[in-house]
């Protein structure tokens, strides 16, 4: 709804990568998402800012479906990637592996770091020794953990520290070669320095997939973003290119206020 | 600015407080052993004339005043195990159903009623059940086969309880990293679930016996006899359509059936009953530690 009153800001060419479309969510007879609609381009990190309890992490599942683990959430309303409606997708698992997803506490599964990394492919029926290998050393890498672990991928991922483990978990989530990356609060649980190196890595990987990031810290947005929306007990209060919504005059003296820390 | 540590009357009655918190608590901790340790003391000393190989090896003679124990021991060994093997895979199959798959409506609310009610039902209750369902109506008669099942229908809901806690236990965040990577459940089920609670799941089914070996009502009605004579040393004495001794039958019967036997008999037959669990608790204690070791997190 604020799309068109924004100043039209450079747009990747072609249809973008996720439309969403008056998508409304409740748990039992609480509503939680009041009917958003916003699109992701392709090849872009697209952030979503707000206080707690605003349905960010909610709106998250809806992308990969993950929502409907959810015991009494109800959905209603479109989530359209690549132009397919996500509840038309036959297998829920395919879908799950074209958009991965990355949870604010890093969980390290209880396996070796190597098979933490290795369980979705081999989940999705991908067996070779030595393609699994430099499967598992490209994410690492790509992750920035692999100088770390390369000596001891056979230990326990979950005797890793909390950044090494959140990693991991970036790691996991791109053995699955997704097309969508889904961060919620990723940085939630890790020192800053840490967490600068996993921004200079995800500026990395939005070369090649659409990055989807939930955050906490606005600063984060700004500095990672190409558009930033900003939601708000389960509206959106603004949706724009970053440079608008962090500048002095976003269309809503509301996103001013929240971006420059007088409420929130 | 000098800070004091000085102690203040509110501390000092702090200290007191906790002081006596302490022993008390500690106390009633300590006090739990005494019986344990009166029971197995008393029991090992009224037993000594008798205790020796063959009185695990040899039948009972006699009309039951001399011989061993051969022909309960085996029987016990034979209802515990086959009730376990019946028991064990639908307990622990239809935990991982309610605790994974279930969805919150009236049906998993009716079967977790049912699994709770089931619990409370008394032996008794089960044996006339097992006497009527497996005895007469499936025609199995009195058996060792007709008792395990009864046995079996007894301990289910509480390796459903066990096993559902067990798996309860692992964090619900593990389950959804493996959906979110496109395992489907099962896979999560198999790749995580169950390698991180088996060993509370085994333990869980093993401490069953315990109470399997120690029934006596459920097995009296539907394949327990006061005497059976069989190839002492064989391990496969019975069959599963056999009617066969058990050890709380006998030392139920020997205590109230029969005259002028030896003071001793009933306390020896009690060593043997609680020496089978103790051995097979050490066990699931030992392979408990052993899993324990293994848990990842």
């Amino acid at each position: 709804m604020h799309e068109s009153a924004a100043p039209p800001p450079v747009r990747p060419l072609g249809p973008p990568k996720i439309q969403v479309r008056d998508l409304r969510l409740s748990f039992g007879s609480k509503e939680v998402l009041h009917g958003v609609s916003f699109d992701v381009d392709r090849n872009d990190i697209f952030a979503i800012i707000g206080p707690a309890q605003s349905g960010k992490s909610s709106l998250l599942k809806c992308l990969n479906r993950t929502i409907e683990l959810v015991p009494g959430a109800r959905q209603s309303g479109e989530v359209v990637i690549d132009g397919v409606e996500v509840s038309q997708i036959p297998s829920v698992y395919t879908l799950r592996r074209r958009v991965g997803m990355v949870a604010p506490l890093p969980v390290g599964l209880p396996l070796s770091i190597f098979d933490n990394v290795a369980f979705a492919p081999r989940a999705a029926g991908f067996h070779d020794k030595q393609e699994l290998a430099a499967l598992v050393e490209r994410c690492l890498r790509q992750a920035a953990l692999w100088d770390e672990v390369k000596d001891r991928l056979h230990t326990l991922g979950t005797k890793l520290s909390g950044g090494q483990q959140q990693r991991l978990t970036i790691a996991r989530a791109l053995s699955h070669e997704p097309e969508v990356l889904c961060l919620d609060e990723f940085s939630i649980a890790i020192d800053p320095v840490t967490t600068m190196r996993i921004e200079d890595v995800l500026k990395e990987l939005k070369q090649h997939m659409t990055i989807v990031l939930v955050t906490n810290l606005v600063q984060q947005a700004r500095r990672l973003a190409g558009r930033t929306m900003f939601l708000w007990n389960g509206e959106i209060i603004e949706e724009g290119a970053t440079d608008v919504v962090f500048s002095e005059q976003p269309q809503s003296r509301k996103t001013y206020d929240y971006v420059n820390g007088i409420f929130g | 600015m000098a800070t004091t540590f000085a102690e203040t009357p509110l501390i000092r009655s702090k200290h007191r407080q906790e002081a006596i918190v302490r022993v008390v608590l500690g106390l009633m901790a300590v006090a739990m052993v005494v019986p344990l340790l009166a029971i197995l003391g008393y029991l090992f000393v009224e037993a000594w004339p008798l205790l020796s190989w063959d009185f695990l090896t040899k039948n009972p003679t006699g009309g039951m005043r001399q011989g061993g124990v051969w022909s309960a021991l085996l029987g016990t060994i034979y209802l515990v195990t086959t009730s376990l093997v019946i028991a064990a895979p639908v307990g622990v199959l239809a935990a991982v159903y309610l605790n994974e798959y279930a969805k919150q409506g009236w049906l998993t609310r009716i079967i977790n009623l049912a699994v709770v009610n089931l619990a409370g039902v008394p032996s008794i209750v089960h044996a006339l059940f097992g006497l009527g369902a497996f005895v007469l109506f499936a025609g199995m008669g009195r058996s060792i086969l007709a008792a395990s099942l009864t046995l079996a229908i007894m301990t289910l809901p509480v390796i459903i309880a066990s096993t559902k806690e067990s798996l309860a236990s692992v964090p619900l965040s593990f389950r959804e990293a493996c959906w979110n990577v496109g395992a489907t459940r099962w896979q999560t089920i198999r790749g995580i679930v169950l390698p991180n609670s088996i060993s509370g799941i085994l333990t869980g089914v093993i401490l069953q016996v315990s109470r399997t070996a120690g029934e006596t009502a459920p097995i009296m009605f539907t394949g327990a006899v006061f005497f059976k004579r069989i190839e002492e040393g064989d391990p496969f004495a019975y069959s599963l359509s056999d009617q066969c001794m058990a050890l709380s039958m006998h030392l139920f019967t020997i205590t109230t059936q029969v005259t002028e036997a030896p003071k001793a008999l009933p306390y020896a037959t009690a060593v043997v009953l609680l020496g089978t669990v103790l051995l097979v608790n050490a066990l699931a204690i030992g392979l408990r530690v052993k899993l324990r070791a293994r848990k990842k997190w």
